[in-house]
C-alpha cells in the first residue's frame, strides 16, 4: 500500500489576536487553542464549527497570511512559516462575500487580471475563464461591470477566479455564504465535479452549514472555540451518537418477509401489515448503512413492490450537540 | 472539470513581468472608462499652471525672463502630475486594496509582492502622464512657450530616472502608510506642502539660493531627496539651458541613479517589514472575512 502524502498537517496549533477592548485596554483573544489535524491529498475535507470558532483564522495560516502564535502548520509538505513562496505556487483561496476586483473592470477583464498573478499566457487564461463561466453559468455576465454583479453572481466570479488557477489545494471559506439554493446548488456540484475529474486535487472548505459538510465532504472535522473536537467522515462522526442507523420500509403484496431477517448486518428487524391497505411498514436497525442496498435488492425477490424508503439517521448537528452541548446555531 | 491545456511553467521573471502588466490594466483601462477624469485630469492642473503663468507675466518686467519662467513653470506644473500621484494615489493604494479585500489575494498569489506594486506604479504613471502631456501641449498652445531639447540623451535618462526613483518612494510609501495606518499618514501629509515650495515646482530651485544664499543652497540640497526636484532641475536644464540649474546635469543624473536604488530597497524593506507585521498581528486582510 503506498501512503498518501499528507495536504495539510496541523499540531497544537494555536493562534492569539491582541484586541484594543473598551478604553484601550488590550485583551487577548484565544482563535486557535491547540488544533490538530491531518489532511490528505485528494480528499474533500470540512471544517465545521459555529461563528468564531477558528475556521478563517485556520484557513489564513494555511494560505500563509498569518503567522500562528505556536505550533506547527505544513501544507502540501512545506511549513508555513519558512516556504511561503512554494505553498503559494500551488494553492488558491476563494471566501464567501469576498468583493475582490475592481468594479469598473467587467468579469472577464478581473478575472484575466487575476490570472496573470499566476503567470497563465494570455490566451490559456482567456479560454479557462471562458470555460468556467459556462460551466459557472455566469456566461451572460461576461462583459457586466463587477460592481453590477449581485451577490451569487459575484461569489460564482469568486469561484471561477480561485479553480481558473488549477490548484492542487484550494481553501474556500464558506463558499455559498448568503446564496440562494440553486446558486448552493450549482456551486456544490461544481466542487464535486471538480473532485471527481482528477485525482490528487485537494479542497478545504469551511462552513456552518451540517447539510453542506454531510453532503460534500469525504471527511469532516468538527470545531469550537479554537479546538477539534472530533474529525471523521459524515457517516462515522454519526455513528459517535448512534452506533446504528435505522431504515424504515413500505412494501406491497408481500409474501414471505422472513427473507428480510436473514440479510446479514440487519440488527433488528420488525414489521406491521396493513391488511386493508395491502401494504407492509418494516423497522430494520442495520449495523452498516450499505446494508440498505442489499435490503432493497430483496424486496423484488419475495415478489413485492417498493412503496416507499425512509432512512433516519442521526445528523451532524446531533454529532456538533452531543460534542459541544449546544446546536451548531445557538450562541 | 480538467484543464487540457498545460503550458510549460513560466520562469520567475515572466511570471512577475505578467503580474506588472496585470495590476496595470485595471488603472489603464479605467482611466479611460470615467469620462470625468478626463476633465479633473486635464484640464484642472491647467488652470493652476495658467494663474502661475499670469502672475509672471505680469510681474517680471523682462520678457525673455518671463518666458524662461513661463517655460519653468510649464514643466513644473508637468510634473505635479507624477508626485500627486504619488503621494495621494500610490501612497494609499495598498491600504485601499486591503479595504477592497484584494490585498490579500496579492499576497497570496506566487508572485513578488514588489512587481504587484510595481503594476500600481506603472498604472499610475500612465494615468498621470496624460495629465502631464496635457499640461505641456496647453502651454505650447496656449502660453506660446518654446520647448528645444538641447541634451536628448539627458532629458531621457533623467525623465526615466526620475520616475524610477519617485514611484520606488511611492512604494516605500504604500507600506509605510498600510503599517501606521491613515492617523500617521495625516501628519506627513503636514508637510507636503512645504516640500511642494521646496522641490521648486514653480520656481527653479537654485531661486532660493538667489533669495537667501547659503541656506537657500541646503534648503536644495535637502529638498534634493524628494526624487522630483533633481528631476524636475534637470529637464529644465535640457530645456531652457543649463544656467539656472542647480548642479551639473551628470551629477544630477547621478544623484538620482543613487536615490532610485536607494528607494526600491527602501520599498522593498517596507513590503518585507509590512508584511511580516501583517502576518504577526492578524492585520494583512480584512477581519469581517
Ligand atoms: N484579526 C483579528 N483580530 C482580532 N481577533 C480576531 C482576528 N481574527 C479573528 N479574530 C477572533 O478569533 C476568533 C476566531 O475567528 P475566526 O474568524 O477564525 O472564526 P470563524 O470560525 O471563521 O467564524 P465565522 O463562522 O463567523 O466566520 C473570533 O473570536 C474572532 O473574533
Ligand atoms: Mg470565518
Amino acid at each position: 500500500m503506498t501512503m498518501i502524502p499528507n495536504a495539510v498537517e496541523i499540531k497544537d496549533l494555536r493562534r492569539t489576536f491582541k484586541t484594543k477592548a473598551v478604553k484601550s485596554k488590550k485583551e487577548l483573544v484565544t482563535a486557535l487553542d491547540g488544533a490538530d489535524l491531518e489532511i490528505k491529498e485528494g480528499e474533500l475535507f470540512g471544517l465545521l464549527g459555529p461563528n468564531g470558532a477558528g475556521k478563517t483564522t485556520i484557513i489564513k495560516i494555511l494560505a500563509t497570511l498569518l503567522f500562528p502564535t505556536s505550533g506547527k502548520a505544513e501544507v502540501l509538505g512545506y511549513d508555513v512559516m519558512k516556504d511561503a513562496y512554494q505553498i503559494r505556487k500551488n494553492i488558491n483561496m476563494v471566501s464567501g462575500g469576498e468583493t475582490s476586483g475592481y468594479g469598473i473592470l467587467t468579469v472577464n477583464e478581473n478575472l484575466w487580471m487575476f490570472s496573470q498573478f499566476y503567470g497563465i499566457p494570455g490566451k490559456i487564461a482567456k479560454k479557462r475563464i471562458k470555460r468556467l463561466l459556462r460551466v459557472m453559468d455566469l456566461e451572460k455576465k461576461a462583459d457586466a461591470k463587477v460592481r453590477t454583479l449581485s451577490t451569487g453572481e459575484r461569489q460564482k466570479a469568486n469561484m471561477i477566479r480561485g479553480f481558473m488557477t488549477d490548484p492542487k489545494l484550494i481553501f474556500l471559506d464558506e463558499p455559498t455564504l448568503g446564496l440562494d439554493v440553486n446558486a448552493s446548488r450549482l456551486i456544490r456540484d461544481f466542487i464535486k465535479d471538480w473532485m471527481r475529474s482528477k485525482t490528487g486535487r485537494t479542497v478545504l472548505l469551511t462552513t456552518h452549514y451540517m447539510m453542506e459538510a454531510d453532503e460534500l465532504c469525504d471527511r469532516v472535522a468538527i470545531i469550537d472555540q479554537g479546538k477539534i473536537l472530533a474529525c471523521d467522515t459524515p457517516a462515522n462522526l454519526k455513528r459517535l451518537v448512534t452506533k446504528e442507523s435505522t431504515l424504515k420500509l413500505e412494501i406491497r403484496k408481500v409474501q414471505d418477509i422472513s427473507a428480510f431477517q436473514n440479510i446479514k448486518g440487519v440488527k433488528r428487524f420488525t414489521y406491521d401489515h396493513n391488511i386493508t391497505a395491502g401494504i407492509t411498514k418494516l423497522n430494520f436497525i442495520l449495523d452498516d448503512e450499505a446494508i440498505v442496498a442489499d435490503i432493497v435488492a430483496e424486496v423484488p425477490k419475495s415478489g413485492s413492490k417498493i412503496v416507499s424508503v425512509e432512512k433516519s439517521e442521526p445528523t451532524l448537528e446531533d454529532v456538533f450537540v452531543t460534542l459541544v452541548g449546544r446546536g451548531l446555531h445557538e450562541n | 472539470m480538467e484543464f487540457e491545456d498545460d503550458y510549460p511553467k513560466p520562469s520567475w521573471f515572466r511570471m512577475n513581468y505578467r503580474a506588472l502588466w496585470g495590476r496595470a490594466y485595471p488603472r489603464i483601462i479605467g482611466a479611460n472608462r470615467e469620462p470625468s477624469w478626463v476633465f479633473f485630469e486635464t484640464f484642472l492642473p491647467i488652470l493652476a499652471v495658467a494663474a502661475y503663468v499670469f502672475i509672471y507675466k505680469a510681474w517680471i518686467p523682462e520678457p525673455t525672463m518671463a518666458e524662461l519662467m513661463i517655460g519653468f513653470v510649464i514643466v513644473g506644473g508637468a510634473m505635479t502630475a507624477y508626485w500627486m500621484n504619488v503621494l495621494w494615489s500610490m501612497a494609499a493604494q495598498l491600504y485601499w486594496e486591503k479595504e477592497m479585500g484584494n490585498l490579500e489575494l496579492f499576497m497570496v498569489a506566487p508572485v513578488s509582492r514588489m512587481s504587484i506594486l510595481g503594476g500600481m506604479a506603472l498604472g499610475g504613471m500612465f494615468t498621470s502622464t496624460v495629465r502631464a502631456v496635457s499640461t505641456i501641449i496647453a502651454g505650447v498652445l496656449l502660453f506660446g512657450v518654446s520647448l528645444t531639447v538641447q541634451e536628448p540623451l539627458y532629458l531621457v535618462l533623467i525623465f526615466i530616472f526620475t520616475m524610477l526613483a519617485l514611484y520606488g518612494m511611492g512604494m516605500m510609501f504604500a507600506s509605510l502608510y498600510m503599517m501606521w495606518g491613515r492617523e500617521a499618514w495625516h501628519m506627513s501629509i503636514l508637510l507636503t506642502e512645504p516640500i511642494y515650495l521646496a522641490s521648486g515646482f514653480w520656481f527653479p530651485l537654485k531661486g532660493f539660493q538667489y533669495m537667501l544664499g547659503q541656506p537657500g543652497f541646503w534648503i536644495g540640497v535637502g529638498a534634493s531627496l524628494i526624487p522630483i526636484t533633481l528631476g524636475l532641475d534637470g529637464m529644465r536644464q535640457c530645456l531652457f539651458g543649463t544656467e539656472m540649474g542647480f548642479f551639473p546635469l551628470w551629477l544630477e543624473l547621478a544623484v538620482l541613479i543613487a536615490l532610485t536604488g536607494l528607494f526600491i530597497f527602501l520599498a522593498r524593506l517596507a513590503l518585507a517589514k509590512m508584511e511580516e507585521l501583517g502576518k504577526k498581528e492578524g492585520r494583512l486582510t480584512l477581519r469581517w472575512q
